[in-house]
Order: structure tokens, then C-alpha cells, then sequence
């Protein structure tokens, strides 16, 4: 082969061996290894062989995700039209939910939103690698595929941008990157959002597309287009409006995601599967899904509790999402969503087994429990999480020193028979040993 | 300087930088938070830390041979009372809003921890000239992080500086909110000064590598 036709590999290589030992060298290695397997072998001593790599990981992560992208692209585009037209008699999948005129809507709102995560993200990464001299982490992977899924459709792209920078600058690089965090970026970025711009995260003119830009021109005295609006099913039930939204969105709509939210909170069967693939691929804790659920569905079950015991009536404020089914919970909102991709994250969560069950648990617990009594905002999952990631570490310290204290208390009881010079076997206590 | 030794030179400029109250040795960090939502509030915060300072310092100086040691925090307590009452007073008499921006937090410079730590450690040792130098230096350091704290969260959270709408308003949409900009709720509520100052920390610590402690 001639120099004049070489391939984008060697090409990348010889950048790449050029600026070894430079200032920018972690950038034109994170790209070579990214696209290609390195060329480098280790020469010497005993090394494990694992395709099971922290970038492995990360693509199981993101390839859960993706039917996740898919559904809540056309899911932008249906409930954009069905906000205009109202929602079809005869709902078939095909001919309403499958169309290229949603596909089209995903495509110009959703793909953005990707492109800004993932470049700001990356942007930053990069520049934190070149300052600190160390090879760029794969740990804004899956950051990136959950954040453009986590904001309503409508968020704009700058301040999507400035929470980004947020996230990944405070919320992981300043304790050191990837695997140094305490907090889930993502999540950091969801909570900065939710402070920084309320009204872009909250009402019922932000889930669907269009209906702010409407709103806003019907106010400047615009008349030949019609106010569109998409509340969110928690949003009916906090306002005490659930009567009204059983009309309108079934239990079915909820379970398969036809329902305005979050971008791609809303397909719990798709993040259902996804759960299970990231179960079964061992990337994450079954028990901290489990236990998760189990505490939302505790919570639940104790405000329906609450409820049928007559303690709250229907002209409390709370009525409305206290006397919602305790199990539906996980089928509306982003519960289901914090459960299997962000309460997981092996970074932030809970590292002993027995912590895993406490962690999740009160993930599942609070969501509900932040719900139901946050008054500005039907949702509490992503609160709770990062409440939790706080404590993970509290949570698993008690847990080691219990487990110490257990086994000294076992080593101390224990009889032990050493044998004496003769060969007779002798009693000892361990602790006088 | 003709007016100042290199030594007294030192005692204001090491607080401002290499010794700062806040970003160095971490003190007075309640009021940082509290009362830079408004930069208009952090200024008049920090003058009237260097009012009390300064002069507390001196008063602290000039008794140091005849404050009994046993006693010498509640002689301390009274003269910081003494110099806030004066200060709360006169706010309320002249400024009588902004008294009602700062509230509670004027009150509570008697237990800015710079305040006792100076007299602590510099006014009970050495004499009147240089202990107001120390006390103003030490009041400048910590006003400068006040108004750097005050002017971002001011101007990033409500997009006003001294109550001017420096980025346009928000209301008409003129200026920068034309463009879509919208002021950053985050700003305003307390947390966020504690992550500017930890920023402040932070580029400060990287610009000397000298200041980051080791362990």
C-alpha cells in the first residue's frame, strides 16, 4: 500500500503515535480506541483476557436503551398530533403510533437533543482528559443516551447545554471522573434543569411539542391556531382531576407508554425488557430493581391504606395521588425508568448485596413518597435517587462493620484445638490465642 | 507604599489572595451564603464586616494588657455586640430595606467566625496600627469573595446588577432574552453559592498548587 492510500486505521495510528507523550494525546487515543481494538499488546507478566471491559459494559447499557430512543421518538410525534386531533377512536399501532409523520417529529426534536448531550458531554470529557493528562473514560457513554430521555420533548437546546456542563463538571469531574462520583450525572443534570428552569420542567404545556411555542403566540394574539396541552397522568391525579384522565389515558396506555412525560420515561414494557437484558447480561443489580419495586410498592400500598381507612378525604390535595392503585405507580412516571437505568448505576449505588436491598428499597419508598407530597412537582424518582446515592456509602460502611463485628464475635466464641508437643489436641479459647 | 513597611503591606494583602478567610480557611462561610443572592447586599455585608472588624480589632488591641485571659471571650462578645448594634442602627435608620434584605444575618456578624478568630489570634498580640490593618485586610478578603459570589448569582440568577437589568427584562423580552435566555432559577436559592465559592476554591487551588493541603 502506498502512502497515499492509506486506511482511516493506519492513518488514525500515525496521529496517534505522533502525538504520544503530547499534550493532546488522550484525544486522538480516545478516538483511535474508540473506532478500532488498540494495537498495543502487554509484553510481559500474567494478565487477565476480558471482552468484559468497562466499554462493554457501557454499549450493554446503551443497546438496552435503544428501543427506548426508537419508541419515544414516535412517541414525541404522536402526542404532538394527538394533542391537535385528539386521541384516536380505533388506536391501532400501525396506522397511528408507527408513521413516518411521528418518526419525523422524534427525528427533529429527539435526535437534537441527543446531538447536544453527546457533544457537549464528550466536549467536556475531552478537554478535562487533556487537562489532567489522563486517557479519555467511557463514562459519559450511557450519560449521554439517558439524559436527551429524561427532559421533557420541549426543553431547549442551550439550557440543555449549561446543564450538561453542570452535570459532568460538578456533579463528576470535580471529584475526579468516572468512577470517582458520588452523584449520577445524569440525574445531576436532570436536578439542575428542574431548579434552574421550573417552568420548563413542570405543567402541562411541556410534554408535548408545540404546546408552549402555541401557548405563547395565542398570548401575543395569535387566533388561527388552536392551544394544545398534555398533562401528564400524575399531573391529572395531583390536580384531582383522576376521574378525567381515566377517560382518557388506560391502564394499557400506561403499561405500553402512550402518554405524554418525560421523552423516554413513558414505554414501561420496552424499559421492562430492557431491565431484564441488563439483568441477564449480569451489567445490573437484580436486587436493587427488586427491592426498588417492592419498596414503591409498600409506599403505595400504604397511602391506599391511608386512604380506604377514610384519614384522607377527597378535598385533601393528596387525594388525588394517595387513592391512585399502589402498583400503577410503577407504570406512570419515571419510576420505572430511575429503577432500571439510573438506581443501578454501579457507581453511585450501593456496593454490598445486603446495602443493594436497603439502597433500593428506599429508592421505591421515597419516589412514591416524594410524589405524592411534593407540591410544586408530581414526581420525586430522580430526588430520591440522589438522595440515595448520598447515603450509599453510609449504607454500605454499616454494612461492612457489621459483618466484622460478626465474624470477630464468631472468631472469639470459637473453640480451637491446637496440639501440643506430645500430639494431644488442647482447648483454647481463640481469644487468649 | 511610603505609609505602610513591606510587613504591614502583607497583613492586607495576604488575606485577599494566598490567605483568604473564606477560600482558605474556610470561616464565615453562613453569611456567603445567605445574603450574595444580590450583589447589592454582599457590598453592604461587607463593608459593615469591615467596619466592625476594623474597629473591634483596634479596641481589642488597645485592652489586650488588661483583658484578664479568663474572660477575654466575653470582653471580645461585647465589643462585636456593641460595634453590630451600631451597625444594625444605622442600617435600619438610613437603609431600612436593604436592613430587611439582610435581616437576621447583620445580627449574626457576632458570630462570624473570622471576627473572633482575628481577635483571637492577631489583635490580643499586637498593637492598635497593626491589628486595624490586619482587621481590614482580612475584612477586604472576605468582602472581595462576597462580591464575586454576589455578581454572579445576581447577574446569572435574576439578570440584574445592583438592581440594574443589566441582560434586558425578562418581562418585555428585550436584550438577551429576545433571544430565548431565560434567568437561572438556581442562582437565587443557597446552595448555588456554595458551589461558586467551591468553584472559586477550586481555580484557586489549581492556579497554586502550593495552598492544596496534603493527606
Amino acid at each position: 500500500m502506498s502512502d497515499k492510500r492509506l486506511t482511516f486505521k493506519k492513518r488514525l495510528h500515525i496521529l496517534k503515535h505522533h502525538y504520544r507523550g503530547k499534550k493532546m494525546a488522550p484525544a486522538f487515543n480516545a478516538i483511535h480506541t474508540f473506532l478500532f481494538a488498540p494495537d498495543e499488546t502487554t509484553h510481559s507478566g500474567s494478565h487477565v483476557r476480558s471482552a468484559d471491559d468497562l466499554k462493554r459494559t457501557m454499549n450493554t447499557v446503551i443497546m438496552a436503551l435503544v428501543p427506548v430512543l426508537i419508541f419515544s421518538m414516535f412517541n414525541a410525534g404522536y402526542q404532538h398530533f394527538s394533542a391537535i386531533n385528539g386521541f384516536p377512536e380505533n388506536f391501532s399501532v400501525m396506522e397511528h403510533f408507527l408513521t413516518w409523520d411521528n418518526f419525523w417529529i422524534g427525528i427533529i426534536k429527539v435526535i437534537p437533543l441527543l446531538v447536544v448531550s453527546y457533544g457537549v458531554g464528550l466536549l467536556i470529557e475531552f478537554i478535562f482528559a487533556v487537562i489532567k493528562g489522563h486517557e479519555v473514560e467511557e463514562g459519559y457513554l450511557v450519560t449521554g443516551m439517558l439524559v436527551p430521555l429524561i427532559v421533557p420533548i420541549d426543553t431547549p437546546l442551550w439550557m440543555l447545554a449549561i446543564a450538561v456542563i453542570f452535570g459532568v463538571v460538578i456533579g463528576k469531574e470535580v471529584f475526579g471522573g468516572t468512577g470517582m462520583n458520588i452523584l449520577n450525572p445524569a440525574l445531576t443534570i436532570r436536578a439542575f434543569l428542574f431548579f434552574a428552569y421550573p417552568t420548563w420542567m413542570s405543567g402541562d404545556k411541556v410534554w408535548v411539542y408545540e404546546a408552549r411555542e402555541r401557548a405563547e403566540q395565542i398570548a401575543e394574539g395569535a387566533t388561527n391556531i388552536d392551544a394544545i396541552s398534555g398533562e401528564t397522568v400524575l399531573g391529572f391525579l395531583a390536580q384531582g382531576k383522576g376521574a378525567e384522565m381515566d377517560t382518557i389515558y388506560s391502564t394499557w396506555d400506561m403499561f405500553w407508554g402512550f402518554i405524554p412525560g418525560s421523552v423516554g420515561e413513558t414505554p414501561t414494557f420496552l424499559i421492562l425488557l430492557g431491565g431484564l437484558f441488563l439483568v441477564f447480561s449480569k451489567i445490573a443489580s437484580w436486587r436493587i430493581m427488586l427491592s426498588a419495586v417492592l419498596g414503591s410498592l409498600v409506599m403505595g400500598l400504604i397511602f391506599n391504606g391511608v386512604v380506604d381507612q377514610g384519614w384522607i378525604t377527597g378535598n385533601s390535595p393528596f387525594y388525588g395521588l394517595m387513592s391512585f392503585d399502589f402498583w400503577k405507580h410503577l407504570l406512570v412516571g419515571g419510576l420505572a425508568f430511575g429503577i432500571v437505568y439510573m438506581a443501578t448505576d454501579p457507581v453511585t449505588g450501593a456496593q454490598t448485596n445486603r446495602g443493594k436491598w436497603i439502597y433500593g428499597f428506599l429508592i421505591g419508598f421515597m419516589s412514591v413518597m416524594i410524589r405524592v407530597f411534593n407540591p410544586a412537582y408530581p414526581e420525586g424518582v430522580f430526588l430520591a435517587i440522589l438522595l440515595m446515592n448520598v447515603f450509599a456509602p453510609t449504607i454500605d460502611h454499616y454494612i461492612v462493620q457489621g459483618n466484622i463485628k460478626k465474624r470477630l464475635k464468631r472468631l472469639t466464641n470459637a473453640t480451637i484445638y491446637p496440639k501440643d508437643s506430645e500430639g494431644e489436641a488442647k482447648e483454647l479459647k481463640a481469644e487468649t490465642v | 507604599m511610603g505609609l505602610l513597611s513591606k510587613k504591614d503591606t502583607n497583613l492586607i494583602l495576604d488575606p485577599l489572595a494566598d490567605n483568604n478567610p473564606i477560600t482558605i480557611q474556610v470561616l464565615g462561610i453562613c453569611s456567603a451564603l445567605a445574603i450574595t443572592a444580590e450583589l447589592k447586599a454582599s457590598i453592604v455585608m461587607a463593608v459593615a464586616v469591615m467596619f466592625v472588624l476594623g474597629l473591634g480589632n483596634v479596641v481589642i488591641s488597645l485592652m489586650r494588657n488588661i483583658i484578664p485571659s479568663k474572660i477575654r471571650i466575653i470582653v471580645q462578645l461585647i465589643v462585636v455586640a456593641a460595634l453590630v448594634i451600631i451597625v444594625d442602627q444605622v442600617l435600619k435608620a438610613f437603609a431600612y430595606e436593604l436592613s430587611k434584605t439582610l435581616s437576621v444575618f447583620v445580627g449574626l456578624i457576632i458570630t462570624n467566625c473570622i471576627i473572633m478568630g482575628r481577635f483571637e489570634a492577631f489583635a490580643l498580640a499586637n498593637g492598635p496600627w497593626r491589628s486595624f490593618l490586619d482587621g481590614i485586610g482580612n475584612s477586604l478578603g472576605y468582602g472581595i469573595i462576597l462580591i464575586i459570589v454576589g455578581f454572579f448569582r445576581e447577574l446569572l440568577g435574576s439578570g440584574t446588577l445592583l438592581g440594574f437589568p443589566v441582560l434586558g427584562d425578562p418581562i418585555a423580552k428585550t436584550g438577551l432574552y429576545a433571544t430565548g435566555y431565560e434567568n437561572n432559577g438556581f442562582m437565587i436559592i443557597p446552595p448555588a453559592a456554595l458551589i461558586v465559592v467551591g468553584i472559586i476554591i477550586w481555580v484557586q487551588r489549581s492556579r497554586n498548587p502550593a495552598l492544596v493541603e496534603d493527606n
